[in-house]
């Protein structure tokens, strides 16, 4: 029998408020092997952790049940105090009062019961817990980032500038993402290419950095510390160590009918390009789907024109195999796909543009090379109207629930911006809320509406017509509590923006958890902001929520500090609760191989004597420092020969029984 | 029928194809056919009619571990858990010959029953028609009418793995009744009529255990059921709800591993509509994760075994209609 203390956790008021914990004190004083029972203000206090060490010392505790907040709060902080007082740390278990009751209950009767019956289920499980022993493992001292916008490349530039090498895996041709495309910055209007180029040149000539640009990840095996991965870089049929990056056959090339990704469509570049002047690296890449000679045959024009010599019509895609100890998911963003919206005749009229468009349009290095014109006629436009919340904040279904965060503040760039620049133009911004929390952000949006005299319509437009060549913006005004139509030159739609697309398939590939919008689920929202639950995942930029760049550059560097963090580790402390095989149970049918998210499982030939019977059997055998001890495989076997150790199905089953007593 | 097969079987025993056929012989009663292991001397006792209707296939996990190879007569239906187990390395296929015979569907001994006609002694299968002779005489029914239910919606005449199959030149018989007319009879019921439903029908099992010694996807080599160290075996006893669970486990122990081959509900003796538990699961599985046949492709991913980067997080399974 095991000797159990019980520790009660006021938590403040977060417990104690709605459970009675005296109650609770007495009540499990009686259960089978409890030989003490004590509550506390702040167990995970130094008192607190005291009261557990001194009670592990003079009762002679074998086993703790600390009855507070969730697990994934202060788990491993009982379990190092036990340690200290000499207990195997995994003959402590949490019940957990406060998430699983005290928050989610009013009546304080009703709650107290519970935390008795949860505390019992804990218990219970102690009693069948066994001392476990960590193993070790190494870490591997380089990390892989997949994404190379503003996020990534902050990211690997820091964990760079700690002396770890770094890879940077970016599926498009250059590395920049979106903020290269950007014209100016909120709130200091500087330039985005001024101050994101450098950085670009600065992740291509440290010396710690890789770049692996039009490439993607394949797949990922392994885990923290030691991830493999394998890097599909796609072939560009040019060899990169050749190309000049003169440009030479990107203006030769007679194919024109592709559409720039870099202009968002609004201008076509040829079969072969680089995506945009400052692109890094500055080296073309051939697009097959419209490359006349990849088609037909024919053509082969810029092969002539190269004196480098560098086309290669036969190159063939690349598979590159690398370890990592740490992996950053920077997959940044893409703005919505506006077809739900069609009442802004956004498919319908050239003149409406996205947000994203409107920065071309205004950007130096745009299709219209700074010059703000109507995209259907080329004309100066006078009226310009910009719409915000285009799918944001949007519950109906259509659109994304959450705030897009970045809109408000760069509809007011861009409002300012066209009235800086053409005083001749009347601009109307109709918005649901004006949010400016940031540093010098409201400061900006007053600057566009005092000193720049946009007009701000608290409203949403309903409906986008054309009438004459110009488009009639029909919206309501809801603090004049009227109906307002305004005949307009160029309609900007702020849409919504949401997870690349890669995201998802990329957290398969990590284990890592993502939520019903596709971001990626941080380990604890508020602790733990830039971590996966999935251990050696890291988070930076909009691949984890929308966020504008001084926010994205902060948390790149946040992230880039939890990965040097673990980079700087030379062994790892593996978790005991792994999976374990009985091979005498087993029947070899692979169904835990097949469900092992981290391929920790693999089946052996192996002579068994079951009972004297002795035969050869196809038995199952785990890697106990590649499995995360998930439980998949234990759920998964139809026999129960894979066990959890420390949440062996006895033990699920003991707290089960406690709970239903 | 039986001769055709007999001859097929003798041919490939004698060119030593196999050494062995595992078929079906005739148990205590006519009607009440048994698998068996015949040698080739033994083959008069092999027969082949609408009795046959064990599913063979799990014999073969204990007879392909055997020397020697073993020939198997597999029905349409049966070649799906043959293939399972397969899947799951349970059978090796190098040790089995596999004869595909043909199925007109099985026939229900009770059914013909409750026509009416008692003291039967012998059943005689003549193209559409019975013809059963009884202490009281000769009579004669339409064979349709007294088909096994789990023949009434029949999987299809195709065999989903054979060596050799043998052609009978009768029509096949291919039944296609909503096999889960039952189950969203059950799914529309209020939760406590449909638990009134199932604890009525799981509180006539007396644990009998032929369900599961039956089902192709229980051939664990120790189930949970029977080991003590499970902790489970001792909670059966605590109960009758805890018994009436064993079925309910089961369900989920064969879930997306499940035929739907029919032989738990075809064995009971006391009646339960077993099947009815693994095809909520089948048609939950063809909801959420796209139409899935156990066994009917070898090189398939199971729906609950496999994932694969495309999947959603399993919270929001349902939401997103399962895609």
């Amino acid at each position: 029998m095991q000797k159990i203390g019980v520790f009660i956790c006021h938590c403040g008021t977060n417990i104690a408020a709605t459970v009675d914990v005296e109650a609770v004190t007495e009540a499990i004083k009686n259960e089978p092997g409890v030989v003490y029972a004590a509550n506390y203000q702040y167990m995970c206090s130094e008192n607190g952790q005291a009261l557990i060490k001194n009670a592990i010392a003079e009762y002679g505790l074998t086993g703790v049940v600390v009855c507070s907040c969730s697990p994934r709060m202060h788990e491993a902080t009982f379990r190092k105090a036990a340690q200290e007082a000499g207990l195997n740390p995994y003959m402590v278990e949490i019940a957990n009062i406060r998430e699983h009751c005290s928050w989610i209950h009013k009546d304080k009767v009703e709650a107290t019961e519970k935390a008795i019956i949860l505390a019992r289920a804990a218990i219970a499980k102690v009693h069948l817990n066994a001392p476990l022993i960590s193993g070790q493992s190494d870490v591997t001292k380089r990390a892989l980032v997949i994404g190379g916008g503003i996020a990534g490349i902050q990211t690997a530039l820091d964990i760079a500038e700690a002396g770890f090498e770094v890879d940077i895996v970016e599926k498009s041709p250059t590395i920049g993402g979106k903020m290269a495309q950007l014209d100016k910055t909120f709130p200091t209007l500087d330039c985005a290419a001024c101050i994101l180029t450098p950085k670009m040149v600065d992740a291509k000539s440290n010396d710690k950095i890789t770049l692996y640009t039009y490439s993607e990840v394949e797949s990922v095996k392994g885990f923290v510390g030691n991830f493999e991965v394998s890097i599909r870089k796609k072939a560009r049929y040019v060899n990169t160590d050749l190309c000049t990056g003169c440009g030479e056959c990107t203006t030769k090339c007679p194919s024109r009918k592709a559409k720039s990704e870099f202009n968002m469509g609004l201008m076509n570049r040829g079969a072969i390009y680089i995506p945009f002047a400052q692109a890094i690296p500055n080296v073309a890449t051939i697009d097959p789907q419209y490359c006349i000679h990849m088609k037909t045959g024919k053509c082969g024009l810029c092969e002539k024109v190269c004196s480098a010599h560098a086309i290669d019509f036969k190159q063939q895609d690349e598979i590159v195999e690398q370890k990592y100890g740490a992996i950053v998911m920077a997959t940044g963003f893409n703005l919505i796909n506006l077809d739900q919206f069609d009442e802004f005749g956004y498919s319908k009229y050239p003149d409406v543009v996205t947000s994203l468009e409107f920065e071309r349009l205004m950007n130096a290095a745009g299709p219209t090379e700074g010059t703000l014109l109507r995209p259907s006629n080329h004309e100066h436009p006078h009226t310009l109207v910009f719409v915000q919340c285009v799918g944001s904040r949007d519950t109906s279904g259509c659109g994304k629930p959450y705030c897009s965060k970045i809109c408000c503040m760069y509809t007011a760039k861009h409002a300012m911006l066209v009235r800086d620049k053409y005083p001749d133009t009347e601009v109307y911004v109709f918005y649901i809320d004006v949010r400016t929390p940031g540093k010098n952000f409201d400061e900006f949006y007053r600057r566009a509406v005092e000193q720049y005299g946009v007009h701000y319509i608290k409203g949403m437009v309903g409906k986008v017509t054309d009438k004459d060549g110009k488009l009639i913006v029909q919206g309501s005004d809801l603090l004049e509590n009227k109906q307002l139509k305004i005949e307009a030159d160029m309609v900007v739609l702020a849409a919504a923006v949401e997870p690349d697309p890669s995201a998802r398939s990329v957290a398969s590939m990590l284990t890592a958890s993502i939520d019903t919008n596709d971001f990626m689920t941080e380990a604890h929202a508020k602790l733990r902001p830039v971590e996966s639950p999935t251990a050696g995942i890291f988070l930076s930029g909009m691949a984890q929520g929308p966020k504008d760049i001084p926010e994205t550059v902060s948390q790149a560097s946040a992230c880039a500090a939890k990965v040097i963090g673990l980079l700087a580790k030379d062994h790892l402390v593996n978790n005991p609760c792994v999976a374990q095989s009985n091979e005498l149970r087993c029947n070899g049918c692979s169904n835990c191989e097949k469900v092992c998210p981290y391929g920790a499982i693999s089946y052996i030939e192996k002579e068994v004597n079951d009972h004297g019977v002795r035969e050869v059997r196809r038995i199952a055998q785990v890697n106990e420092a590649v499995c995360q001890g998930c439980g998949a495989c234990t759920v998964t076997c139809p026999s129960g020969a894979m066990d959890l150790k420390g949440f062996s199905t006895n033990q699920i089953m003991a707290e089960v029984d406690a709970i239903c007593r | 029928m039986t001769e055709l097969i007999k001859a097929k079987v003798s041919e490939l025993l004698a060119n030593q194809t196999a050494d062995r056929v595992l078929g079906w012989k005739k148990g205590e009663f006519f009607y009440d056919e048994t698998p068996a292991v015949f040698q080739a001397e033994e083959l008069d006792d092999l027969v082949y009619d609408g009795f046959s209707a064990p599913n063979l296939s799990k014999y073969l996990i204990k007879e392909s571990k055997k020397e020697g190879k073993v020939i198997a007569l597999l029905k349409p239906c049966d070649t799906y858990s043959f293939n399972q187990l397969i899947m799951e390395h349970r059978i090796n296929r190098d040790n089995v010959y596999v004869v595909g015979v043909p199925c007109r569907g099985n026939l229900d001994i009770n059914k013909i029953r409750e026509k009416g006609i008692k003291g039967i002694q012998s059943i005689k299968e003549q193209g559409d028609e019975l013809i059963i002779e009884t202490i009281y005489g000769t009579k004669t029914l339409p064979r349709e009418e007294v088909i096994l239910d789990r023949c009434l919606c029949c999987k299809g005449s195709q065999h989903m793995v054979a060596d050799e199959v043998i052609e009978s030149g009768e029509p096949a018989w291919e039944a296609k009744a909503d096999r889960f007319e039952m189950v969203t009879k059950l799914e529309n019921m209020t939760s406590d009529e449909r638990f009134a439903f199932w604890r009525g029908e799981l509180s006539k099992c007396i644990r009998c255990n032929a369900c599961r010694n039956v089902c192709p996807a229980c051939s664990c080599l120790q189930c949970v059921f029977d080991d003590p160290a499970s902790k489970v075996q001792a909670k059966s006893n605590a109960d009758d709800f805890e018994e009436n669970m064993f079925h309910i486990i089961r369900a989920f122990h064969v879930a997306g591993r499940c035929t739907d081959c029919g032989e738990c509900s075809r064995v009971c003796p006391q009646g339960i509509p077993l099947h009815l538990l693994n095809r909520k699961f089948i048609k939950d599985i063809d909801t959420f994760y796209g139409e899935y046949q156990a066994g009917a492709d070898i090189e398939a991913k199971g729906p609950l075994t496999e994932f694969n980067k495309d999947d959603v997080e399993p919270s929001i399974v349902k939401e997103r209609g399962g895609k």
